[in-house]
C-alpha cells in the first residue's frame, strides 16, 4: 500500500510568523498530533559572558530549500507524518526573536515528536545558514558547534 | 563558472559571487582551490585548512574530487550555523 505524502511548506522569509496560525495549517483530517519547535534567538552569549545587541542571518537562497527538502522528504520515509512546516527567517533579528518553526503533524503522538525532532537536529547541520552576532558594533560569525553533529548519532541506526 | 562565498569568507574575499573562465586543465574542486590560490594569496587563508570548508556545486553538497566544468555554479562556505 502505498502511504500517503504528508502536507509540505518551506518558507525562508524576513518577517515574522504566527505560531497558533501555523498550528492550525498542519491540521488534516486525519491528525492527531501536532509537534512545534520554536528556535528564538538568545540575549546572552554563555561561552564568552556577552550580550547580544543583535544577530544577523544569511543563507544561500536555492540551495537552502533544496536542503531542507531533502530533510523533510528522510523525515517522511521514517514516520507516517501528515504535514510539514518550516519556517526560517534571515535577515536582522533581535534578542527574543523567533528565528525558526518546524512544525510536525501525523496521526499519534510519537511520530510527530520524533520527526519534528529529527528535521531540527538535520536542520542545523545541513541547511545553509550562517549567523553573525553583534554587540557594541563587534561582529562575531558564530562558530558551528560540534554537539549538532552529535545529536544526529541517534538517527544514524 | 560563477563561483559563489558565504558568511566570513565572503567578507573576506569582498565579494558574495565572481565569474571566472576556467582553463581547461580544470577539471574537479580540488583544481580550482590550486588555480584560486595561484591568482590572488587572498585566498590562501580560506583554504589553508580545507577540511573546515564546505564545497556545493550546482547547490549540492561535493567533494573536492567532485568533477567541475565551466557552466557550473561552485559554493564555498564555513560549517553551518542556522536554526
Amino acid at each position: 500500500m502505498s502511504k500517503n505524502y504528508p502536507m509540505i511548506k518551506i518558507k525562508i522569509q524576513n518577517e515574522d510568523f504566527d505560531i497558533s496560525e501555523e498550528t492550525k495549517n498542519l491540521h488534516q483530517n486525519n491528525t492527531g498530533a501536532i509537534v512545534n519547535f520554536v528556535g528564538v534567538v538568545r540575549g546572552l552569549d554563555e561561552k564568552n559572558n556577552q550580550i547580544i545587541n543583535s544577530m544577523t542571518l544569511e543563507h544561500y537562497p536555492g540551495m537552502t530549500e533544496s536542503e531542507i527538502e531533502k530533510i523533510i522528504f528522510d523525515s517522511y520515509k521514517r514516520w507516517e507524518l501528515t504535514g510539514v512546516t518550516v519556517i526560517h527567517r534571515v535577515g536582522e533579528l533581535k534578542p527574543s526573536d523567533q528565528i525558526v518553526f518546524v512544525g510536525v503533524s501525523s496521526k499519534h503522538r510519537q511520530n510527530a515528536f520524533d520527526g519534528c525532532n529529527f528535521i531540527m537536529d538535520w536542520l542545523k547541520t545541513k541547511a545553509p545558514f550562517w549567523k553573525v552576532e553583534e554587540n557594541n558594533n563587534k561582529k562575531n560569525w558564530v562558530s558551528f558547534n560540534d554537539s549538532d553533529n552529535q545529536a544526529l548519532k541517534k538517527w544514524k541506526k | 563558472m560563477v563561483v559563489k562565498y558565504f558568511s566570513w569568507i565572503k567578507e573576506h574575499i569582498g565579494k558574495s559571487e565572481e565569474q571566472l573562465d576556467l582553463p581547461s586543465n580544470i577539471t574537479n574542486v580540488n583544481q580550482l582551490i590550486n588555480y584560486l590560490n595561484e591568482i590572488d594569496e587572498k585566498y590562501n587563508i580560506i583554504f589553508e585548512k580545507k577540511e573546515l570548508i564546505k564545497i556545493a556545486v550546482n547547490k549540492i553538497y561535493s567533494s573536492f574530487d567532485t568533477k567541475i566544468s565551466n557552466s557550473d555554479e561552485i559554493a564555498f562556505f564555513p560549517p553551518v550555523t542556522g536554526g
